[in-house]
């Protein structure tokens, strides 16, 4: 599985796109998957390739958990997540035998399989490949963003909550894109407010106003506010397709927004 | 455990001797609240000014307890001794790579090795001095920094670890692979804490679930697990802001439900650490 792969299979891949933070639980993962589904509603071919290697979410987000990895002559085929095939993703969950088995790895074992996620999976014709990224600057962002230099990726979109803590964190992740060369693409705040159900009253559950504070201070897009909804957090445990379920939310509005601007922002290929 | 590690190891047993209970935060999963669980159980238990309280920020990436504990732009420094930690009171100190670091802006890009670097230093080099809670805050995981303190502290002997989730699945799927790590490192587990356990609208007073417990929350998972639930704790809009602001919520909020969870959560955690000592100290005298 080595270099005669290699130059095959990321080829045919027109945009990559990878989904960073810094801070742990704003929702990469989350924002990766819905940001995945919607392109996918606009019309085009997705893949998503989860490099979090201790906490790998995104197989459970589309009910996908337990499904096994097969090999093809390409390299490794990746799991299709539609009988359309119009998504599919690769993530160690699918490798683990054992899903309460903690992947206790040290840096090194982390980047050599990272490497390999990246050059030995038979993505095929993609429109876009959405890289969701553990949290932190460390091993797995080194090793993805290296592995991945050469096919140039489009950008990075940076996640955050609203709160001081979470900016604290994504301030230092807007550094480490600046000092790796990669484009960020815009600034995300997740978590942006709940509507109590009962009596209709937002409440900044996470304070308020730290995306677009940290977008304005980086001089980078700020893409948008995405507000909590428990249904999104259903659909994410239940491995539903919440962009399809649940267009009247306002989260629903706030994510086809941000994808919008990410076709809007991605440049037109020659056929 | 390579050579190099060896000399350390008995170092940092030296160092630990004048620490009585040393306590790890996990969760494997990020953004449930570790942090701010650290930062409050620290607060909580240096209630008690004849209790000294030692904070130890090992997340080396997103290192976030200075801005929780208000000690921003505060700056470590080194005596005879060793480093001295940050105090926030006189009896509460606090260290972590942020203090290290000049700038907000400045990222921390390192692979595992220099972090395990300096995790050592952190437990060598600093002066805690005469210390009854050790609190070590870490980052989501189950890496390079886990493996770390956990053999670090393999002779120098921790309580246990209290391990953060919130209700959904997409948390407790972390952290079972977090109590299995415990199992596998041989690392007592005091018990679960479920963070953003419901949510008090503040007008209309109702209850609802941001975070729906979808497979059984916590109480499931223990059950199926056996181990403790320590407590839920509800999502407050004022502990956010106050963490914002570097203050302690309970001093904002003496009476919300959450401080009650937590200082609930807090007896708990020291029984188990007092019942512990006192075992130990049978053993010895047997």
């Amino acid at each position: 599985m080595e270099a005669a792969a290699e130059p095959g299979n990321l080829a045919g891949i027109r945009h990559i796109i990878l989904v960073l933070s810094g801070k742990g639980g704003v929702g990469k993962s989350t924002i990766s998957t819905e940001l995945a589904l919607a392109l996918r509603h606009a019309g085009k071919k997705v893949g998503i390739l989860d490099v979090d290697l201790c906490g790998p979410s995104i197989p459970r987000m589309f009910g996908a958990q337990g499904k096994a990895v097969h090999q093809c002559d390409r390299g490794w085929a990746p799991v299709f997540l539609d009988r359309e095939q119009s998504i599919s993703l690769m993530s160690v969950g699918f490798l683990l035998e054992k899903p309460d088995e903690a992947v206790v790895w040290r840096g090194p074992k982390k980047n050599a399989l990272i490497k390999q996620f990246v050059s030995d999976v038979a993505w095929g014709e993609l429109d876009y490949l959405v890289v969701d990224t553990p949290p932190g600057t460390s091993d797995e962002h080194m090793a993805a963003i290296e592995a991945l230099r050469a096919y140039q990726p489009l950008g990075a979109l940076v996640v955050t909550t609203p709160q001081a803590v979470s900016v604290g964190d994504v301030r230092r992740e807007l550094t480490f894109c600046r000092k790796t060369g990669l484009r960020v693409m815009g600034v995300v705040e997740n978590m942006s407010g709940f509507t109590c159900p009962h009596c209709k009253e937002c409440t900044s559950v996470f304070s308020r106003g730290g995306g677009e504070e940290l977008a304005r201070l980086a001089g980078v897009p700020f893409l948008g506010s995405v507000p909590l909804d428990p249904e999104l957090m259903r659909s994410l445990e239940e491995g539903h397709d919440f962009i399809r379920e649940f267009p009247g939310s306002p989260t629903f509005t706030a994510l086809i927004s941000i994808a919008q601007k990410i076709l809007d922002a991605t440049p037109a290929c020659l056929p | 455990m390579t050579d190099s590690q060896e000399p350390a190891i008995e170092e940092i047993k030296e160092k630990m001797k004048t620490v009585k209970h040393k306590i790890l935060v996990l969760s494997g999963k990020g953004g449930v609240g570790k942090s701010t669980f650290s930062a409050h159980l620290a607060h909580g238990l240096a209630e008690d000014e004849n209790t000294q309280i030692a904070l130890l920020d090992i997340d080396i990436c997103g290192p976030s307890i200075p801005k929780i504990m208000g000690l921003e732009g505060e700056q470590v420094h080194q005596s005879g001794s060793g480093w001295s930690p940050v105090y926030v009171e006189d009896n509460l100190g606090v260290m972590s790579v942020g203090f290290l670091l000049s700038s907000p802006d400045d990222a921390v890009i390192w692979r595992g090795p220099k972090k395990n670097g300096m995790i050592k230093q952190f437990l060598r080099d600093v002066d805690w001095g005469e210390v009854d809670y050790l609190i070590v805050d870490t980052p989501p995981g189950t890496s390079d920094e886990h493996l770390s303190v956990v053999q670090y502290l393999a002779t120098a002997r921790i309580d246990g670890a209290v391990l953060i989730t919130t209700p959904q699945e997409v948390s407790l799927q972390d952290v079972r692979k977090e109590i299995n790590f415990c199992r596998k490192v041989k690392l007592p587990i005091i018990g679960v804490v479920e963070n953003m356990s419901g949510f008090i609208c503040p007008k209309c007073k109702k209850e609802s679930q941001i975070f729906p417990p979808t497979t059984g929350g916590a109480e499931l998972m223990c059950q199926d697990l056996e181990v403790p639930l320590l407590g839920r704790v509800p999502l407050d809009p004022l502990i956010g802001k106050n963490c914002d602001k570097g203050q302690s919520f309970f001093t904002d909020a003496p009476d919300s439900p959450a401080t009650l969870a937590y200082r609930s959560i807090i007896q708990r955690i020291q029984e188990f650490c007092d019942l512990r000592q006192s075992k130990e100290e049978n053993l010895i005298n047997s």
